[in-house]
């Protein structure tokens, strides 16, 4: 699926070593991540948040984390954890801000559950929005698309 | 075409790693994240399922491990790797099924 | 790398007790449109989501099965349902809904979109994606 490794511009010192070899494990991919639980409630969003951390550290592209089911959830900026937890919604925030992620909430699940934007407020005559910084809405083609361009896809859930 | 499979539920709860482990194929990986660690512990009854499981690493996230404290309760041949590991595991395998 | 990809839609769960069964059948009708090569799988309690005659009346939610039966306008032929999940259920394939599709390459014959297929040839159809979406 991936292509053929692509060798760096910065090899040329490797002498003695199979730099194939040695780049197998540490290739940049592009990583596509799902979240499909919503905050607090599993576990999910944590191990995703910390296995998307992890990636970033390790030099891999995150072409897209989308929040599917319940997983919108992670991305109302109403939330109010304790003092002394986790911020689930800040984490992600300042993630994406950090890194320039694309965090991709699906529309059609949020409006389930009353995830949404100042777009969305206004064509659903609704008083309020909830939608947090670094999260967008869009359709389950993102999905699909993420899917298409990534190497590896990785879910999420419960 | 080796497929990492990622479990997170309890055996005792659940029948997910049993299906997993039913599904999977010789250079396959097996990650226990979540409540799935659980399977992991020794003398458990779901260890005795890992340890048939020929030809398929099995391993199981630190964090959760930790988190449940079950350092240094593992069973043998579990290989327990931090969320870097995890990474890894999902670019040297071919694709990734999460046994929800 | 051609850029059609084989996309495998794996649902294990029973429909109605969570939103999973729904909200992957959501995905599947979407990602019809991007012109992939699709299959569903169904095993575990995903073989659930088959089992013909609900009626969600009583339970107040809106039957989505039909929408199952829908799929081969779609042009989504291949459905995998693993025998032994079913059987474990105590299920045949007579209990589930009729899915069908029109065979292009036959005159357009309507054939069914439901392989049976054993617990080995499952992880085999799972090896052979490129991209496993798992709900």
């Amino acid at each position: 699926m991936a292509g053929p490794p692509v060798m760096p511009a910065n090899n040329k010192n490797t002498c003695g070593v199979s730099v194939k070899q040695q780049l197998a494990g540490d290739e940049p991919v592009k990583l596509g991540i799902v979240v499909l639980e919503g905050p607090y409630q599993h576990e999910a969003a944590d191990t995703a948040y910390n296995f998307a951390v992890a990636a970033l550290e390790k030099g891999h592209e995150i072409f897209r984390i989308f929040f599917y089911h319940d997983g919108v959830n992670n991305a109302t900026r109403l939330m109010v954890p304790p003092q002394d937890d986790r911020h689930i919604q800040k984490r992600w925030s300042e993630l994406a801000e950090k890194h320039n992620l694309d965090l991709v909430v699906c529309v059609a699940a949020a409006q389930r559950r009353g995830i949404m934007d100042e777009e969305e407020q206004k064509r659903h005559g609704k008083d309020a929005n909830n939608i947090a910084p670094g999260f967008r809405i869009s359709g389950l083609g993102q999905l699909i698309e993420a899917g298409i361009q990534c190497d590896r896809l990785v879910f999420f859930g419960d | 075409m080796a497929l990492l499979h990622t479990v997170n539920k309890s055996p005792y709860q659940c029948n997910t790693l049993e299906s997993c482990l039913q599904h999977v194929g010789e250079g396959d990986v097996v990650l226990l994240i979540e409540d799935g660690v659980y399977a992991a512990v020794k003398g458990g009854k779901a260890s005795e399922m890992l340890a048939q499981a020929q030809g398929v690493k099995i391993c199981a996230l630190s964090a959760d491990v930790k988190a449940r404290g079950l350092t240094g309760k593992l069973m043998d041949g579990i290989e327990v790797v931090d969320y870097g590991g995890f990474v890894d595991l999902v670019v040297e395998t071919d694709k990734t099924q999460a046994w929800l | 790398m051609s850029d059609v990809k084989n996309f495998l839609y794996v649902n294990r769960k029973a429909p109605h007790g969570t939103i999973y069964a729904l909200e992957s059948l959501e995905v599947v009708l979407i990602g019809a449109a991007f012109e992939q090569d699709v299959a569903l799988a169904f095993l575990d309690d995903g073989v659930f989501q088959l089992v013909k005659g609900w009626d969600t009346s009583e339970l107040g939610v809106k039957n989505f099965q039909p929408a199952y039966t829908a799929l081969g306008d779609y042009d989504i032929s291949k459905v995998y349902v693993e025998r032994e999940s079913l059987e474990e259920r105590g299920l045949t394939e007579d209990d589930l809904i009729e899915m069908t599709y029109e065979d292009e390459e036959d005159d357009w014959a309507e054939k069914s979109s439901i392989r049976i297929v054993s617990r080995e040839e499952m992880a085999q159809i799972m090896r052979d994606a490129d991209v496993i979406l798992s709900f």
